[in-house]
């Protein structure tokens, strides 16, 4: 009588497959970050869009208000790597579904440079931020510093 | 030979005609395979959408003037609507995403997909229903 294996039976037997399985940390990464996500991008909306005068309210004084607390700077340097790496991980998994041979790789590509490339941008934009750049027109400037005229 | 017989045997069985469009099944044309497009769609417009708003950001370094030229753009009427979009857009693919965790993680998760779905549908109208307002009197009625 001829047997055959059960469903779902790996191809390579578990014991003997020792490579990480990257695949399965990618899948457990958009999930684990998802819910991460939610409360950070919930949390970043409601203070920019919802609260005080809404998008109105944003301008330079508003963000270097923000950033002055360490509170904010975590909150948006973790939102920032989060978000990008989801994403880009996301975009991976869909160009893989719909893009084959040299279109595929090039994509991917163009993916990984931009969430590189943002990731770093992004990161020195917050811990090399200066909210009372010299000689700066003093009415853009937040309260804070010494020579605004708010 | 063998060839000959099958080929005379092909032309004289009658011919079946598959269904004009493809029948429907448990998922296709379903809430599971809506609620995947959806999920798609969303997920590549917030990641478009990310691009250029770290690349706005990082303004901040440039001047105040600037950032809050490039900003003050985000507050016409026209990217007024715009921010609807996004807030809903965000607001369905975590709000899904919320939905995909509990079929993945939760024992009984599979076998109410569908009413997870219905349930997803209804806070999102909630979540639109709260900041849609707000968001048009912030727009077109409020100050600065
Ligand atoms: C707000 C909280 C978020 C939650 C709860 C969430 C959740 C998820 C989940 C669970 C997946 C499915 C992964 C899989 O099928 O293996 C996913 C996919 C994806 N997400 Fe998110 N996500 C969130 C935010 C974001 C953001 C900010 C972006 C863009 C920067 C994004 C872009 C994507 C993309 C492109 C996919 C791939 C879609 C696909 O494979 O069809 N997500 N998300």
């Amino acid at each position: 009588m001829t047997t055959i294996d059960a469903p779902r039976t790996p191809h390579t037997p578990v014991t003997k497959n020792r490579r990480v399985n990257w695949e399965k940390w990618g899948w457990l990464y958009m999930r684990a970050s998802g819910i991460l996500l939610v409360v950070l991008i919930f949390g970043h909306l409601f203070v920019n869009l919802f609260l005080g005068t809404g998008v109105k309210q944003v301008d330079f004084a508003f963000v270097a208000g923000k950033w002055a607390s360490p509170f904010w700077q975590v909150w948006d340097v973790l939102m920032l790597w989060l978000a990008l790496i989801h994403g880009g991980n996301g975009m991976r998994t869909i160009i893989n579904d719909y893009a084959h041979g040299r279109p595929r790789q090039v994509m991917l590509g163009l993916v990984f440079a931009a969430v590189a490339i943002l990731i770093v941008l992004g990161t020195l934009t917050l811990v090399a931020f200066d909210p009372c750049p010299t000689g700066a027109d003093p009415s853009l400037l937040p309260s804070f510093c010494p020579a605004s005229s708010k | 030979m063998s060839s000959q017989v099958a080929r005379s045997g092909a032309a004289t069985s009658t011919k079946i005609r598959g269904p004009k469009r493809p029948a429907g099944t448990l998922y296709r044309g379903r809430e599971g395979m809506w609620s995947w497009v959806l999920h798609r769609i969303t997920g590549v417009a917030i990641f478009f959408f990310l691009l250029v708003h770290v690349l706005d950001t990082a303004l901040v370094r440039l001047s105040p003037e600037a950032y809050n030229s490039v900003i003050n753009a985000y507050k016409t009427p026209l990217l007024g609507l715009g921010e609807i979009a996004l807030v809903a857009a965000i607001g369905l693919h975590a709000l899904n995403g919320l939905r995909i965790i509990l079929i993945d993680f939760w024992s009984v998760g599979t076998r109410h997909q569908r009413l997870l779905f219905w349930i997803v549908i209804g806070l999102w109208i909630v979540l639109l229903a709260g900041f849609v307002p707000r968001q048009i009197m912030h727009i077109f009625f409020g100050g600065a």
